[in-house]
Protein backbone atom coordinates (compact mmCIF):
# COMPACT_ATOMS: atom_id res chain seq x y z
CA UNK A 1 0.00 0.00 0.00
CA UNK A 2 2.87 2.35 0.88
CA UNK A 3 4.41 1.62 -2.50
CA UNK A 4 1.15 2.41 -4.30
CA UNK A 5 0.84 5.69 -2.42
CA UNK A 6 4.38 6.61 -3.44
CA UNK A 7 3.58 5.88 -7.06
CA UNK A 8 0.75 8.37 -7.20
CA UNK A 9 2.37 11.29 -5.40
CA UNK A 10 4.20 12.61 -8.47
CA UNK A 11 1.79 13.91 -11.09
CA UNK A 12 3.29 16.67 -13.21
CA UNK A 13 0.88 19.26 -14.54
CA UNK A 14 0.56 21.42 -17.61
CA UNK A 15 2.54 24.64 -17.30
CA UNK A 16 5.09 23.16 -14.90
CA UNK A 17 8.76 22.58 -15.76
CA UNK A 18 9.21 19.00 -16.98
CA UNK A 19 10.97 16.91 -14.31
CA UNK A 20 14.68 16.61 -15.10
CA UNK A 21 16.10 13.15 -15.75
CA UNK A 22 19.20 11.32 -16.83
CA UNK A 23 18.30 7.95 -18.30
CA UNK A 24 19.76 4.98 -20.13
CA UNK A 25 18.25 4.79 -23.62
CA UNK A 26 18.73 2.88 -26.85
CA UNK A 27 20.75 5.90 -28.03
CA UNK A 28 22.97 6.10 -24.95
CA UNK A 29 22.58 8.07 -21.75
CA UNK A 30 20.32 11.07 -22.32
CA UNK A 31 19.32 13.98 -20.11
CA UNK A 32 16.17 16.04 -20.48
CA UNK A 33 18.38 19.11 -20.99
CA UNK A 34 19.84 17.49 -24.13
CA UNK A 35 16.50 18.32 -25.78
CA UNK A 36 16.52 22.01 -24.81
CA UNK A 37 15.54 24.17 -27.78
CA UNK A 38 13.47 21.41 -29.40
CA UNK A 39 9.93 20.32 -28.74
CA UNK A 40 9.86 16.87 -27.18
CA UNK A 41 7.20 14.19 -27.07
CA UNK A 42 8.01 11.90 -24.16
CA UNK A 43 5.72 8.90 -24.27
CA UNK A 44 5.47 5.70 -22.30
CA UNK A 45 4.26 2.27 -23.33
CA UNK A 46 3.41 -0.71 -21.09
CA UNK A 47 5.94 -3.22 -22.38
CA UNK A 48 8.12 -4.31 -25.29
CA UNK A 49 6.96 -7.17 -27.52
CA UNK A 50 3.28 -6.42 -26.95
CA UNK A 51 0.80 -5.97 -29.80
CA UNK A 52 -0.74 -2.53 -29.24
CA UNK A 53 2.66 -1.01 -28.38
CA UNK A 54 4.14 -2.44 -31.56
CA UNK A 55 1.41 -0.77 -33.66
CA UNK A 56 2.05 2.49 -31.82
CA UNK A 57 5.80 2.39 -32.37
CA UNK A 58 5.26 1.81 -36.08
CA UNK A 59 2.79 4.71 -36.12
CA UNK A 60 5.16 7.03 -34.19
CA UNK A 61 7.95 6.13 -36.63
CA UNK A 62 5.71 6.99 -39.57
CA UNK A 63 4.91 10.48 -38.23
CA UNK A 64 8.52 11.11 -37.16
CA UNK A 65 9.44 12.92 -40.42
CA UNK A 66 6.43 15.22 -39.98
CA UNK A 67 7.43 15.83 -36.36
CA UNK A 68 11.00 16.65 -37.38
CA UNK A 69 9.69 19.25 -39.84
CA UNK A 70 8.05 20.89 -36.83
CA UNK A 71 11.21 20.72 -34.68
CA UNK A 72 9.87 17.91 -32.51
CA UNK A 73 11.85 14.96 -31.12
CA UNK A 74 10.38 11.69 -29.85
CA UNK A 75 11.49 9.78 -26.76
CA UNK A 76 9.82 6.52 -25.74
CA UNK A 77 9.88 4.86 -22.32
CA UNK A 78 8.92 1.63 -20.62
CA UNK A 79 9.94 -0.37 -17.58
CA UNK A 80 12.10 -2.73 -19.65
CA UNK A 81 15.83 -3.20 -20.08
CA UNK A 82 17.81 -1.60 -22.87
CA UNK A 83 18.56 -5.10 -24.23
CA UNK A 84 14.82 -5.79 -24.43
CA UNK A 85 14.27 -2.47 -26.24
CA UNK A 86 17.07 -3.23 -28.71
CA UNK A 87 15.72 -6.75 -29.37
CA UNK A 88 12.21 -5.38 -29.86
CA UNK A 89 13.10 -2.55 -32.26
CA UNK A 90 15.24 -4.99 -34.26
CA UNK A 91 12.31 -7.42 -34.36
CA UNK A 92 9.91 -4.67 -35.47
CA UNK A 93 12.29 -3.68 -38.26
CA UNK A 94 12.80 -7.30 -39.34
CA UNK A 95 9.09 -8.15 -39.38
CA UNK A 96 7.58 -4.88 -40.63
CA UNK A 97 10.51 -3.13 -42.38
CA UNK A 98 9.86 -0.07 -40.22
CA UNK A 99 12.95 1.33 -38.50
CA UNK A 100 12.40 2.91 -35.09
CA UNK A 101 14.50 6.08 -35.40
CA UNK A 102 14.05 7.60 -31.95
CA UNK A 103 15.51 6.64 -28.54
CA UNK A 104 13.65 4.64 -25.89
CA UNK A 105 14.33 5.00 -22.16
CA UNK A 106 15.00 1.77 -20.28
CA UNK A 107 13.39 2.77 -16.98
CA UNK A 108 13.98 -0.42 -15.01
CA UNK A 109 14.20 1.40 -11.67
CA UNK A 110 11.04 3.42 -12.56
CA UNK A 111 12.73 6.72 -11.70
CA UNK A 112 11.40 8.62 -14.71
CA UNK A 113 8.04 6.81 -14.68
CA UNK A 114 7.37 7.85 -11.09
CA UNK A 115 8.53 11.44 -11.61
CA UNK A 116 6.14 11.76 -14.55
CA UNK A 117 3.21 9.88 -12.97
CA UNK A 118 3.29 7.24 -15.68
CA UNK A 119 2.40 4.32 -13.42
CA UNK A 120 -1.28 4.17 -12.58
CA UNK A 121 -1.67 1.41 -9.99
CA UNK A 122 -5.35 0.96 -10.84
CA UNK A 123 -4.23 -0.23 -14.28
CA UNK A 124 -0.91 -1.85 -13.44
CA UNK A 125 1.53 -1.59 -10.55
CA UNK A 126 4.51 -2.53 -12.70
CA UNK A 127 3.83 -1.20 -16.19
CA UNK A 128 3.49 2.37 -17.42
CA UNK A 129 0.18 3.38 -19.00
CA UNK A 130 0.18 5.08 -22.40
CA UNK A 131 1.21 8.63 -21.48
CA UNK A 132 2.14 11.45 -23.82
CA UNK A 133 3.95 14.52 -22.48
CA UNK A 134 4.44 17.34 -24.96
CA UNK A 135 7.32 19.47 -23.69
CA UNK A 136 8.18 22.80 -25.30
CA UNK A 137 11.67 24.13 -26.18
CA UNK A 138 11.86 25.80 -22.73
CA UNK A 139 11.19 22.38 -21.18
CA UNK A 140 7.75 23.29 -19.86
CA UNK A 141 4.98 20.66 -20.05
CA UNK A 142 2.38 21.89 -22.51
CA UNK A 143 0.12 18.86 -22.94
CA UNK A 144 -0.48 15.61 -21.08
CA UNK A 145 -2.48 12.73 -22.54
CA UNK A 146 -3.23 9.44 -20.82
CA UNK A 147 -4.56 6.40 -22.65
CA UNK A 148 -5.47 3.08 -21.04
CA UNK A 149 -3.43 -0.05 -21.66
CA UNK A 150 -5.95 -1.35 -24.18
CA UNK A 151 -6.26 1.74 -26.41
CA UNK A 152 -3.59 2.69 -28.94
CA UNK A 153 -2.87 6.39 -29.40
CA UNK A 154 -4.08 8.60 -32.25
CA UNK A 155 -1.13 10.05 -34.18
CA UNK A 156 -3.29 12.58 -36.05
CA UNK A 157 -4.33 14.10 -32.74
CA UNK A 158 -0.74 14.27 -31.51
CA UNK A 159 0.32 16.09 -34.70
CA UNK A 160 -2.75 18.33 -34.43
CA UNK A 161 -1.83 19.32 -30.87
CA UNK A 162 1.73 20.17 -31.93
CA UNK A 163 0.39 22.32 -34.78
CA UNK A 164 -2.08 24.00 -32.43
CA UNK A 165 0.54 24.74 -29.74
CA UNK A 166 3.03 26.11 -32.25
CA UNK A 167 0.33 28.23 -33.91
CA UNK A 168 -0.74 29.56 -30.50
CA UNK A 169 2.84 30.44 -29.53
CA UNK A 170 3.61 32.14 -32.83
CA UNK A 171 0.42 34.18 -33.18
CA UNK A 172 -0.92 34.64 -29.62
CA UNK A 173 -4.25 33.06 -30.52
CA UNK A 174 -6.22 30.00 -29.42
CA UNK A 175 -7.57 27.20 -31.57
CA UNK A 176 -11.21 26.09 -31.57
CA UNK A 177 -12.60 22.56 -31.35
CA UNK A 178 -11.44 20.23 -34.11
CA UNK A 179 -9.11 22.94 -35.45
CA UNK A 180 -6.80 21.99 -38.27
CA UNK A 181 -3.97 24.06 -39.80
CA UNK A 182 -5.53 26.55 -42.22
CA UNK A 183 -8.76 26.86 -40.25
CA UNK A 184 -9.72 30.12 -38.55
CA UNK A 185 -8.26 30.72 -35.10
CA UNK A 186 -9.84 32.21 -32.00
CA UNK A 187 -8.83 35.73 -30.96
CA UNK A 188 -8.13 35.93 -27.19
CA UNK A 189 -11.12 37.27 -25.24
CA UNK A 190 -11.06 41.00 -24.42
CA UNK A 191 -10.16 42.15 -20.92
CA UNK A 192 -12.12 45.42 -20.88
CA UNK A 193 -15.42 46.73 -22.13
CA UNK A 194 -13.57 49.14 -24.42
CA UNK A 195 -11.61 46.28 -25.98
CA UNK A 196 -14.84 44.30 -26.43
CA UNK A 197 -16.41 47.19 -28.36
CA UNK A 198 -13.30 47.81 -30.47
CA UNK A 199 -13.04 44.17 -31.37
CA UNK A 200 -16.45 44.21 -33.06
CA UNK A 201 -15.10 46.86 -35.47
CA UNK A 202 -11.94 44.98 -36.41
CA UNK A 203 -13.35 42.78 -39.13
CA UNK A 204 -13.13 39.54 -37.21
CA UNK A 205 -15.79 36.91 -37.69
CA UNK A 206 -17.64 37.35 -34.39
CA UNK A 207 -20.48 35.26 -33.01
CA UNK A 208 -20.52 37.74 -30.15
CA UNK A 209 -17.94 39.97 -28.43
CA UNK A 210 -16.38 37.03 -26.56
CA UNK A 211 -16.11 34.64 -29.51
CA UNK A 212 -14.26 36.10 -32.48
CA UNK A 213 -12.28 34.24 -35.10
CA UNK A 214 -9.79 35.36 -37.71
CA UNK A 215 -7.77 33.90 -40.54
CA UNK A 216 -4.01 33.80 -40.14
CA UNK B 1 27.74 4.38 -24.56
CA UNK B 2 26.46 5.70 -27.86
CA UNK B 3 29.67 7.35 -29.07
CA UNK B 4 32.32 5.05 -27.63
CA UNK B 5 32.07 1.29 -28.13
CA UNK B 6 33.05 -1.11 -25.33
CA UNK B 7 36.52 -1.56 -26.90
CA UNK B 8 37.13 2.18 -26.45
CA UNK B 9 36.87 3.06 -30.13
CA UNK B 10 34.43 5.73 -31.32
CA UNK B 11 31.25 4.49 -32.96
CA UNK B 12 30.11 5.83 -36.32
CA UNK B 13 28.33 8.78 -34.72
CA UNK B 14 31.29 9.36 -32.37
CA UNK B 15 33.68 9.43 -35.35
CA UNK B 16 31.40 11.86 -37.18
CA UNK B 17 31.53 14.23 -34.23
CA UNK B 18 35.29 13.92 -33.83
CA UNK B 19 35.77 14.64 -37.55
CA UNK B 20 33.54 17.70 -37.21
CA UNK B 21 35.86 18.94 -34.45
CA UNK B 22 38.94 18.67 -36.68
CA UNK B 23 38.25 22.19 -37.95
CA UNK B 24 38.58 23.62 -34.43
CA UNK B 25 36.29 24.85 -31.68
CA UNK B 26 32.62 24.24 -32.41
CA UNK B 27 29.31 24.58 -30.61
CA UNK B 28 26.93 21.59 -30.34
CA UNK B 29 24.63 23.36 -32.83
CA UNK B 30 27.43 23.67 -35.38
CA UNK B 31 28.39 20.03 -34.91
CA UNK B 32 24.76 18.96 -35.38
CA UNK B 33 24.64 20.93 -38.63
CA UNK B 34 27.94 19.48 -39.88
CA UNK B 35 27.15 15.87 -38.99
CA UNK B 36 23.39 15.73 -39.63
CA UNK B 37 22.93 14.23 -36.17
CA UNK B 38 20.06 15.46 -33.99
CA UNK B 39 21.14 18.10 -31.47
CA UNK B 40 20.21 15.91 -28.48
CA UNK B 41 22.51 13.15 -29.79
CA UNK B 42 25.33 15.64 -30.24
CA UNK B 43 24.94 17.00 -26.71
CA UNK B 44 24.95 13.53 -25.13
CA UNK B 45 27.75 12.40 -27.45
CA UNK B 46 29.94 15.36 -26.53
CA UNK B 47 29.43 14.49 -22.88
CA UNK B 48 30.75 10.99 -23.56
CA UNK B 49 33.64 12.17 -25.73
CA UNK B 50 34.64 14.66 -23.05
CA UNK B 51 34.40 12.08 -20.26
CA UNK B 52 36.51 9.70 -22.35
CA UNK B 53 39.16 12.34 -22.86
CA UNK B 54 38.68 12.51 -26.65
CA UNK B 55 37.25 16.05 -26.65
CA UNK B 56 37.60 19.11 -24.45
CA UNK B 57 35.04 21.72 -23.53
CA UNK B 58 35.89 25.41 -23.59
CA UNK B 59 32.94 27.53 -22.41
CA UNK B 60 30.04 26.43 -24.62
CA UNK B 61 32.21 25.02 -27.39
CA UNK B 62 34.22 21.86 -27.92
CA UNK B 63 37.53 20.88 -29.47
CA UNK B 64 39.53 17.70 -30.02
CA UNK B 65 41.90 16.57 -27.29
CA UNK B 66 45.33 15.25 -28.32
CA UNK B 67 44.03 11.73 -27.87
CA UNK B 68 40.94 12.46 -29.96
CA UNK B 69 43.06 13.97 -32.73
CA UNK B 70 45.28 10.85 -32.81
CA UNK B 71 42.22 8.59 -33.11
CA UNK B 72 40.96 10.13 -36.32
CA UNK B 73 44.31 10.56 -38.09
Amino acid sequence: MEEVREQITHMPRIGEPAPAFEAVTTHGKLKLEDFKGSWLILFSHPADFTPVCTTEFIAFSKIYPELQKRGVELLGLSVDSVSSHIAWVRNVEEKTKVKIPFPIIADLNKEVSLDYGMIHPGQSKTETVRCVFIIDPNQVIRTILYYPLTTGRNMDEILRIIDALQTTDKNSVATPANWRPGDMVVVPPPNTQEMAEERLKQGYECTDWYLCKKKL
Amino acid sequence: MACISPDGKPTESGSKMLRALQAGLKSPEEIAKDTGLPLFRVRSGLRELTQSGLAKQRDDRYELSEEGAKLIK
